[in-house]
């Protein structure tokens, strides 16, 4: 079952100072943390594929009426926090354990080595019907 | 010959793709469909030698096979066909040879400035290359649906913008070369640049713009900037080794380890490099491989002859005008002026409506000229913007590490200021340049802000 773990740059209860202000040591062990994690699904034969986005300041936000033409707003965006920082998509033999993947996402360690709790949104990727009954 | 069940050397079916593409292609005018059938032809042969055998006559045995495809498109005819199986069997072997003008006419084809960079990559790598598409597209990380529907795209372009195939006219010869070496160019770019690739990739696409550009260079041995180009690759691919850690993070060409600089392809690099400026035309990829002769013969970064590094990139930028180049230049600048020399060429390129105005490599490139000049506060500043503002996952955590380095580093500056009288401040971590292929196309292929 395909899912998509997507993360958002609202940061987490246990840290919302951005990554650019954390301590050196810090940043490598929060990469290292990542790169396991990625490292642990693609041997797993989870991993389906993980993305980072640029960043919300090189974001524009395009709304078409099909017609005229496509009004384009540029950032900065005052819901930021908002926007979509990066996502996995996971192929899993089960709901729960997409569930424990971003449990361990969101757990990853942040200023500290305090494990940031950011939240994690899992949502199922639609796929074909079992049958055509 | 390759005895039954050996699977058909890669490389032996990849050099002949373009021949016998050349060949056909030749005949049928029909380049797309031509390319349609060599494609079917190498398929074919991938799994039909490892069973029966490679055939005494690899490049004829393709031919044959792909003029049948094309003759089946045109008209099913199994008596037909059977009558041309007979008369083929018969031909006399290398009758049909791809000659120089050929393979150099085909490269001329498929890097035609009517396509886009991206179909003309592409349509290179299958049709030059003999990749096949599941590789161009795993290379590129799409998956292998859409990069056939690019390829096909490019051949119809091709077919609707009335190219021939055939050698272009003396005085156009000029800027069809251009193109072929922008085109090897990006392929190389992109492969130098995909430090994040996936580990199942197959084809390195650095070796392969390498391996393409020998094969030009071979085709034409007296074009001092195809000699460049390559050479510039050797050069920059030298550093390979060097450029990622341990744990895959971006190590910028100050802070590499040289030991691990392959020293063959440097002087390979070099020995080419020379040869070509002999030749007194001296172009931009001459230039850029001069630049990396430069820093590639430097044992450390301190024994670096930046004089000579600012004297070629001012030369490249009256030549090339890429604001990549004009970045290259103020990290020189600094290096040999001083660091408010480099950081006044950047406010000159930071103007509105400047390429470069906004872009994160200006940034990155002020942060490090800031740290040099002793301005910390300013430099944790232009790092945090840039890191925000980059493209590539590799380099924005490396502008984070080099923010917070800085910000750290000053907060326990000011513990120790308040504590007693404050040692000198520690030397600005040594700053980078920029000598990796900066691109017209201005995002810049380098792993950092300045390049490794």
């Amino acid at each position: 079952m395909k899912y998509m773990l997507l993360m958002k740059y609202e940061g987490g209860a246990a840290c919302d100072v951005p990554m650019g202000e954390w301590a050196p040591e810090d940043i490598t062990t929060h990469l290292d943390f990542q790169r396991s994690l990625g490292k642990e699904l693609a041997e797993r034969g989870e991993l389906v594929e993980a993305q980072g986005l640029t960043g919300p300041e090189l974001a524009r936000v395009v709304t078409s009426d099909g017609r005229s033409a496509p009004v384009v707003t540029d950032g900065p965006f005052p819901e930021s926090k908002e926007f979509l920082a990066g996502y996995w998509i996971v192929d899993v033999e089960s709901p729960d354990r997409a569930v424990e993947i971003a449990a361990q996402a969101s757990a990853a360690p942040g200023p500290g080595g305090v494990p940031i709790q950011q939240p994690i949104e899992v949502r199922q990727v639609m796929s074909v019907p079992a049958s055509d009954s | 010959m390759a005895e039954v069940g050996e699977h058909p050397s890669e490389g032996l079916l990849r050099e002949l793709a373009p021949q016998a593409l050349a060949v056909v292609a030749r005949r049928s005018g029909d380049f797309a469909a031509a390319e349609d059938a060599v494609q079917e032809a190498l398929l074919a042969a991938s799994l039909r030698w490892p069973t029966e055998g490679q055939p005494d006559h690899p490049l004829a045995w393709l031919v044959r096979v792909a003029r049948r495809r094309l003759v089946d498109e045109v008209r099913s005819d199994a008596a037909r066909r059977q009558r041309e199986e007979t008369a083929a069997a018969g031909e006399v072997p290398g009758a049909d040879v791809a000659d120089r003008d050929d393979t150099l006419a085909l490269l001329f084809l498929c890097c035609h400035p009517s396509l886009t960079p991206a179909s003309a990559i592409a349509l290179t790598l299958r049709a030059v290359g003999g990749l096949t598409t599941a590789e161009i597209a795993s290379a590129f990380l799409v998956p292998e649906a859409t990069m056939a529907q690019r390829i096909s795209r490019a051949k119809a372009r091709i077919r609707s913008s009335g190219v021939a195939f055939a050698m272009p006219a003396e005085g156009e010869r000029g800027e069809a070369v251009a193109a072929v070496l922008r085109v090897l160019y990006l392929v190389f770019s992109e492969g130098y640049t995909s430090t994040a690739g996936p580990e199942l990739q197959r084809v390195e696409l650095a070796a392969e713009a390498i391996r393409l550009t020998r094969m030009l260079r071979r085709l034409l041995p007296d074009d001092p900037e195809v000699g460049g180009l390559l050479a510039l690759m050797l050069l920059t691919d030298a550093r390979r080794h060097a450029r990622t850690g341990p744990a895959g993070e971006l190590v910028p060409l100050g802070e590499q380890d040289r030991g691990l600089w392959d020293s063959g392809l440097i002087a390979e690099g070099v020995e080419l490099l020379t040869e070509s400026l002999s030749r007194g035309a001296v172009g931009e990829y001459q230039l850029q491989a001069a630049i990396a002769a430069v820093h590639d013969e430097a044992a450390t970064t301190e024994d670096t002859d930046w004089p000579q590094v600012l004297a070629l990139y001012s030369l490249l930028e009256r030549t090339s005008g890429s604001p990549m180049v004009s970045l290259n230049r103020a990290v020189a600048a600094a290096m040999v002026h001083g660091p408010a020399t480099g950081l006044s060429i950047l406010d000159g390129l930071d103007i509105p409506g400047s390429p470069l105005a906004g872009h994160y490599r200006l940034d990155a490139v002020r942060g490090h000229l800031h740290e040099m000049a002793g301005d910390t506060d300013a430099a944790v500043r232009d790092f945090q913007v840039a890191a925000r503002r980059t493209t590539s996952l590799p380099e924005q955590h490396y502008l984070q590490t080099q923010a917070a380095r800085l910000a750290h580093a000053g907060k326990a500056e000011a513990g120790r200021a308040r504590a007693a009288d404050a040692p000198p401040p520690a030397p600005p971590s040594k700053p980078e340049a920029q000598p990796g292929p900066g691109t017209r196309e201005g995002a810049g292929t380098d792993g950092s802000s300045t390049g490794s």
